[in-house]
C-alpha cells in the first residue's frame, strides 16, 4: 500500500503543465499555472495592496473561472422553474396570486427577474472580469512565444511520451540539417540547438483558445448594447390598412434604456391579405399550416412600393429593422345605422382570439354621429362574439370548431349610453364598459342578443336603428424590432465557434531530434514529441518522421552490445557522458 | 381521403413495424451481448492486478530500448517508437474486452455486434419512413425525436466501430439504454405522424435539431464512458492499495479498457462534440431570432441548453485545472450530460415554453 501511494503523490507532483518534461514542456500552453498553496497563494500580505493582489490572483485563476462557471449555471436553474417578468408577465402575475407566502421571498432575491437580477449580473461579470484578467497575460505570452524559437532538447528524450532512436552512419550536422528541413517541410517552426533540432508546431491552438475567449466578450458587449439601444413594439392590422414606422402608430412600444426615438427607420406598410390554413382532419385537424401576411411595402420616406410576404419564421427586414408575424384574428365588418336609415359607421373590428379554434370576443363602439329617435346624441355599444366556424344552432355553446372561415356567426348584445371613452382613463378597445350604459330590451324585456350570419342584421327596438354584420376581414399583428449589434454577436458567435475548433482540435507539440557521434564512431540518433496532452496521433507523426528521416540516415548494422541494452542510449554510447541526473530537478527549479 | 394521404399513412405503419421490429432485433443484440459477458469471464485475467502490483518497478522499465530491428530484407527499416504514459496516470494495461479472449465470447460478440448493425438499418428504415410518410424531417414531437436520438447514437458506435476504435465495450450499455429509449418512445410518447406547425418550418429546423440530436447522441457515448471510467478507477485505486475487489466487480472490471483509456475516450469525445453544440445553441437563437423575434429570452429550453453549455466548459477548464482532472472533472462530466438529458425530457415534461412539441 505505502509503496503505491508513494508513487501515486511523486506522480501528481509531477503532473502539473508538463513540469515532469522540465523546460521542454514549458510554455507549451499559456494556461496560468495552478499556484500551490506552499507557493504562498493562500497567505495574502495584509497590505492593501497585498490584499488586491491576492484577490485578482485569485479571481484570474482557472480555479475561481471553474467555481465561476458552474455559479453560472446553476444560477440560471431558477429562471427556467420560476416564472420571469422577461418572458410572461402574465404568468408570473398568477404565481403571484397563488403563492402568498412564496412571493415575497421571491421579490427579494429577484427571483422573478433572475436573468437581470444584482446576483446573477454578479456572477457573470466577474466572471468576464476573470476572462479579461485571463486573456491579457496570456495574449501577451502567446505573442512572447511567437517571437522566441522552440526550447532546446531536454536532456534525457528517453523520459518524453514518444520516443524512438536508431544509429546510422551519417554524420550528426547532415542528420540534423536533414531533420531541420524536413521539420520545416511540415510546418513545423525549428532551429538548431546544441547537439539537437528543437521543432514545434501547432500554434493555432493557443491562438484558437484565445480567440475564442475574445469572441465570448465580443458577443457580450453586443448583447448588452443590443439590450440597451433595442426598440421594439406591436402593432395590429386589418387587412386593408397600413402602418407606418412612428411612435404614435404603435398599440404598445418598449425601448431599452438608450434608445433614441429618432432612430426609428422610416418606412411604411399596408396589409393587402392574410393567409392561413389549417390541418382539416386527423388528430391534428385545426392546427396551423401555413400563416402568411401579403404586404406592400416602402422603404424610406419616398422609397419605391414593392411587395411582401411575412411569414412566421420569416421577417419582413426593411431597412434594418425586422417585422415579425405575431398573431391573427377575425375582424368582422359592421355597418351601424340610426333610426333614419342613414349609416353612421362602417369598420372592420378586430376581435381577439381565446382560444385556438378562434372563438373570438370584443366590443364595437359607436363613439359620434349616432343620435337616438329623439335626435338626441348618445353613443351605442356592442358586445361581440365570434366564431369563425360555427356549430350549428342547438349545438352547445357558442365555441368556434375550427379555426377556418367556414360558418362564421357573430353574436352581439347591445347597449346605448355612454361609453366612457372621455373619463380620462385609459380604455381597453376590446372590452365594453357597461356602467353608464343602458342594455336595449328585446320583447321579453331580456337583454336584446341576436346570432347573425354575414348579411344578416339586428334591428334595435323602437327605430333604435339597426347594425348589420356584412363579412369578415382578418387581422394580422406584427411585432416591429429594431436590435443594434446583431451583426457584432453573429460574428462573435462564429469566431468563438472558430475559435473552439481549432483550441480542441488542434495539437499543439514538439519535436527533437538529436544525433551525436558514439564513441564507436556512429551516429545515434535520437527523436522524442511531446505534446500538450496525451495523444495517439504523436507516437505515429513520430513514426512518419523517423521514417522519411531514415531514408537519409539508414540504420546502421547492429552490434550485438547495443541490441541487447535495455538502458537507453545513455549507456551504451559515450553521449551517456551527459549527466543524466533526473531532468525534473532542474525544471522544478525553474518553475517557481 | 386523397391516394397521397393514403400512402402516407401506410409509410407510417410500416415506420411503426419498422421500429418494433428493431426493438425484437435489439432484444436479440441484448443477449448475444450478455453471452458474450458470461463466457468471457471464464477466461483468466489478472493484467490489472499484475501491472499494478509491479508498478513501482515499472519506472526504470518504461525506458526504452534501442530497438532498431534489423530486418532480413535490403528493405529500410522503420525505427520503432516507444511510447510512455504521461506521469500521474497509471500505465495499465487496457482490459481484452467483453469477451475476455474467449473464442466463445468472442463469437457472442460478434453475433451482437451484427445484430446490432441489423437492428440500426432497421430502425434507421423506421426513421425514414416516418420522414417519408409526414414528408419533412423526423423531429417535431419527443417521439420522433427519440427514434432519431437513439438511432444517432448506434449509428455514432457503429462509427466509431468501423474507424476501428476500441469501443466494443460500450455494446452493452448502449443496447440496454437503446432498448429503454425505444420502449418509452412507443409507450409513452407516441405521436400519430403529422405536419409541423408553421413555427416549426424553418430550415433552421433542420439544422438546429440535427445537431442538437447528434450532440446528444455523441454525449451519451461520452457520458457511458466516463461511468465506467469512475468504476474502473475505483476498481484500479482499490488494487493500487493493496484490496481485493470482489469477484464479480473484478470479472467485470478487468475486461475493460484503462481508467486512463477510459478518461481519455470520454474527454475526446465530450471535446469533439462541444464545438458542434456550441454551434447548435447558436443555431437555436438564429432560428428564434426568425421565429418569435428575439435571439434569446431565456426560455426553458434556451436556458437549459446554456445551462448544459456551460457545465460542459466547466469540464473542459477543470480537465485543465490541476486538482480537478480526474473524478472531479468526471463527476462534472456527467452533470453536465444530466443537464442535457433534463433539457430533453425534463423541460418538456415539468416546464411549459415555447418549445413545446407537438403532443409530447
Ligand atoms: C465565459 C466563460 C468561459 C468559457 C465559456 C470558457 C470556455 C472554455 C473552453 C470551452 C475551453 C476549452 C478549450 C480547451 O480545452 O483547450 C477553455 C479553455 C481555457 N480557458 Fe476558458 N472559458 C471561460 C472563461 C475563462 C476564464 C475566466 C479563464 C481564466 C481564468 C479561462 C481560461 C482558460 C484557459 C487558460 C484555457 C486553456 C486550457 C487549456 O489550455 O487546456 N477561461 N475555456
Amino acid at each position: 500500500m505505502s509503496k503505491a501511494n508513494s508513487t501515486g503523490t511523486r506522480q501528481r507532483e509531477e503532473d502539473e503543465h508538463g513540469s515532469a518534461h522540465g523546460a521542454a514542456g514549458e510554455q507549451l500552453s499559456t494556461a496560468p499555472r495552478e499556484e500551490r498553496p506552499d507557493t504562498g497563494a493562500g497567505v495574502p500580505a495584509m497590505s492593501v495592496i497585498g490584499w488586491v493582489r491576492w484577490f485578482w490572483r485569485q479571481l484570474t485563476s482557472m480555479r475561481v473561472a471553474l467555481i465561476l462557471l458552474f455559479l453560472l449555471s446553476l444560477g440560471a436553474i431558477p429562471g427556467s422553474l420560476i416564472p420571469q417578468t422577461s418572458v410572461d408577465d402574465m404568468k408570473v402575475q398568477a404565481f403571484k396570486e397563488r403563492h402568498t407566502t412564496l412571493t415575497p421571498i421571491y421579490e427579494a432575491l429577484q427571483l422573478f427577474d433572475v436573468y437581470s437580477s444584482v446576483w446573477f449580473s454578479a456572477i457573470y461579470i466577474l466572471l468576464f472580469v476573470s476572462l479579461i484578467g485571463c486573456i491579457v497575460p496570456r495574449t501577451g505570452q502567446f505573442v512572447g512565444q511567437l517571437r522566441s524559437r522552440p526550447p532546446g532538447a531536454p536532456k534525457r528524450l528517453t523520459r518524453l511520451p514518444a520516443y524512438t532512436t536508431w544509429r546510422t552512419e551519417a554524420e550528426p550536422e547532415e542528420v540534423r540539417a536533414t531533420a531541420l528541413r524536413l521539420l520545416r517541410g511540415r510546418r513545423f517552426r525549428g532551429h538548431e540547438v546544441g547537439d539537437a533540432v528543437a521543432a514545434e508546431k501547432g500554434y493555432l491552438r493557443e491562438a484558437g483558445n484565445l480567440v475564442f475567449h475574445i469572441a465570448l466578450i465580443v458577443m457580450l458587449i453586443a448583447f448588452a448594447s443590443g439590450q440597451l439601444f433595442k426598440s421594439e413594439g406591436g402593432k395590429l392590422v386589418v387587412e386593408g390598412d397600413g402602418f407606418s414606422n412612428t411612435l404614435t402608430q404603435y398599440d404598445d412600444f418598449k425601448s431599452g434604456s438608450l434608445y433614441d426615438s429618432d432612430s426609428l427607420a422610416p418606412f411604411s406598410f399596408v396589409l393587402d391579405d392574410f393567409v392561413g390554413t389549417y390541418e382539416k382532419s386527423g388528430p391534428q385537424r385545426g392546427t396551423p399550416r401555413t400563416f402568411e401576411a401579403r404586404v406592400t411595402y416602402n422603404e424610406g420616406a419616398d422609397g419605391a412600393e414593392r411587395k411582401g410576404v411575412i411569414k412566421v419564421n420569416e421577417p419582413l427586414v426593411v431597412d434594418g429593422t425586422k417585422v415579425y408575424l405575431i398573431a391573427h384574428g377575425y375582424a368582422p365588418v359592421v355597418t351601424v345605422r340610426d333610426g333614419k336609415g342613414k349609416v353612421v359607421s362602417k369598420s372592420a373590428v378586430p376581435l381577439l382570439p381565446i382560444d385556438n379554434n378562434i372563438t373570438s370576443s370584443g366590443a364595437i363602439k359607436v363613439m359620434d354621429g349616432y343620435k337616438d329617435k329623439n335626435g338626441k346624441k348618445t353613443q351605442l355599444g356592442f358586445k361581440a362574439f365570434f366564431v369563425p366556424t360555427f356549430a350549428g344552432h342547438g349545438k352547445g355553446q357558442m365555441f368556434s370548431q375550427f379555426p377556418a372561415l367556414d360558418f362564421p356567426v357573430l353574436a352581439l348584445s347591445a347597449y346605448q349610453g355612454s361609453l366612457g371613452v372621455d373619463s380620462g382613463l385609459a380604455q381597453n378597445v376590446y372590452q365594453l364598459d357597461t356602467s353608464k350604459m343602458k342594455e336595449f330590451k328585446d320583447k321579453d324585456g331580456e337583454l336584446l342578443k341576436k346570432m347573425l350570419m354575414p348579411g344578416e342584421k339586428l334591428d334595435l327596438p323602437d327605430g333604435a336603428g339597426s347594425i348589420t354584420y356584412e363579412g369578415t376581414e382578418e387581422w394580422a399583428s406584427f411585432q416591429i424590432s429594431q436590435q443594434p449589434g446583431n451583426g457584432w454577436a453573429l460574428g462573435g458567435a462564429v469566431a468563438a465557434i472558430a475559435g473552439l475548433a481549432g483550441s480542441l482540435f488542434i495539437q499543439r507539440r514538439r519535436v527533437w531530434v538529436r544525433a551525436v557521434r558514439g564513441a564507436d564512431g556512429v551516429t545515434v540518433v535520437e527523436m522524442a514529441g511531446l505534446g500538450r496532452s496525451e495523444s495517439a496521433k504523436l507516437p505515429e507523426e513520430l513514426g512518419d518522421l523517423s521514417a522519411a528521416l531514415v531514408t537519409t540516415a539508414p540504420v546502421a548494422p547492429e552490434k550485438p552490445a547495443a541490441s541487447t541494452s535495455t538502458d537507453g542510449p545513455d549507456a551504451t554510447n559515450e553521449a551517456g557522458s551527459r549527466p543524466v541526473h533526473p531532468a525534473e530537478a532542474p525544471a522544478e527549479g525553474a518553475e517557481k | 381521403m386523397n391516394l397521397a394521404a393514403a400512402t402516407n399513412e401506410s409509410l407510417a405503419e410500416a415506420s411503426n413495424v419498422l421500429i418494433y421490429s428493431s426493438m425484437a432485433v435489439y432484444t436479440l443484440a441484448f443477449f448475444a451481448h450478455i453471452a458474450e459477458w458470461v463466457f468471457g469471464s471464464r477466461s483468466k485475467v489478472g493484467r490489472t492486478a499484475a501491472a499494478l502490483s509491479t508498478s513501482s518497478a515499472k519506472a526504470s522499465a518504461a525506458a526504452p530500448a534501442v530497438k532498431a530491428q534489423a530486418g532480413g530484407t535490403a528493405v529500410l527499416e522503420r525505427p520503432e517508437v516507444i511510447t510512455r504514459s504521461a506521469a500521474g496516470t497509471r500505465d495499465v494495461p487496457d482490459g481484452p474486452g467483453a469477451a475476455g479472449g474467449t473464442f466463445k465470447g468472442d463469437l457472442y460478440g460478434r453475433i451482437a455486434v451484427s445484430l446490432t448493425v441489423v437492428a440500426f438499418l432497421v430502425e434507421a428504415g423506421g426513421v425514414i419512413t416516418r420522414a417519408l410518410s409526414v414528408q419533412r424531417a423526423p423531429w417535431a414531437n419527443m417521439y420522433e425525436f427519440s427514434i432519431t436520438f437513439s438511432t444517432v447514437a448506434v449509428g455514432s458506435y457503429l462509427v466509431l466501430l468501423a474507424l476501428k476504435k476500441n469501443v466494443r465495450w460500450i455494446g452493452l450499455p448502449l443496447v440496454t439504454t437503446v432498448l429503454l429509449d425505444l420502449g418509452i418512445a412507443v409507450t409513452t410518447l407516441y405521436t400519430d405522424s403529422d405536419q409541423l406547425v408553421p413555427a416549426l418550418h424553418s430550415y433552421w429546423l433542420w439544422i438546429h435539431v440535427s445537431t442538437a440530436i447528434l450532440c446528444g447522441a455523441v454525449f451519451y457515448l461520452g457520458a457511458v464512458g466516463t461511468i465506467l471510467y469512475l468504476f474502473r478507477d475505483s476498481y484500479e485505486n482499490k488494487l493500487a492499495s493493496g484490496g481485493t475487489p470482489g469477484k464479480f466487480a473484478s470479472s467485470v472490471m478487468e475486461r475493460l479498457p484503462s481508467a486512463a483509456s477510459l478518461d481519455k475516450f470520454a474527454y475526446r469525445i465530450n471535446a469533439a462534440v462541444f464545438p458542434l453544440w456550441t454551434f447548435t445553441i447558436i443555431a437555436g437563437a438564429i432560428w428564434a431570432g426568425d421565429a418569435w423575434g428575439r435571439y434569446w429570452g431565456w426560455d426553458p429550453k434556451e436556458v437549459w441548453s446554456f445551462i448544459t453549455w456551460v457545465a460542459y466548459a466547466a469540464y473542459l477548464h477543470a480537465r485543465a485545472t490541476a486538482g480537478w482532472k480526474g473524478r472531479k472533472a468526471a463527476y462534472l462530466a456527467l452533470l453536465a450530460f444530466a443537464c442535457w438529458l433534463f433539457n430533453y425530457y425534463g423541460v418538456n415534461i415539468f416546464v411549459s415554453g415555447l418549445h413545446s412539441y407537438a403532443g409530447v
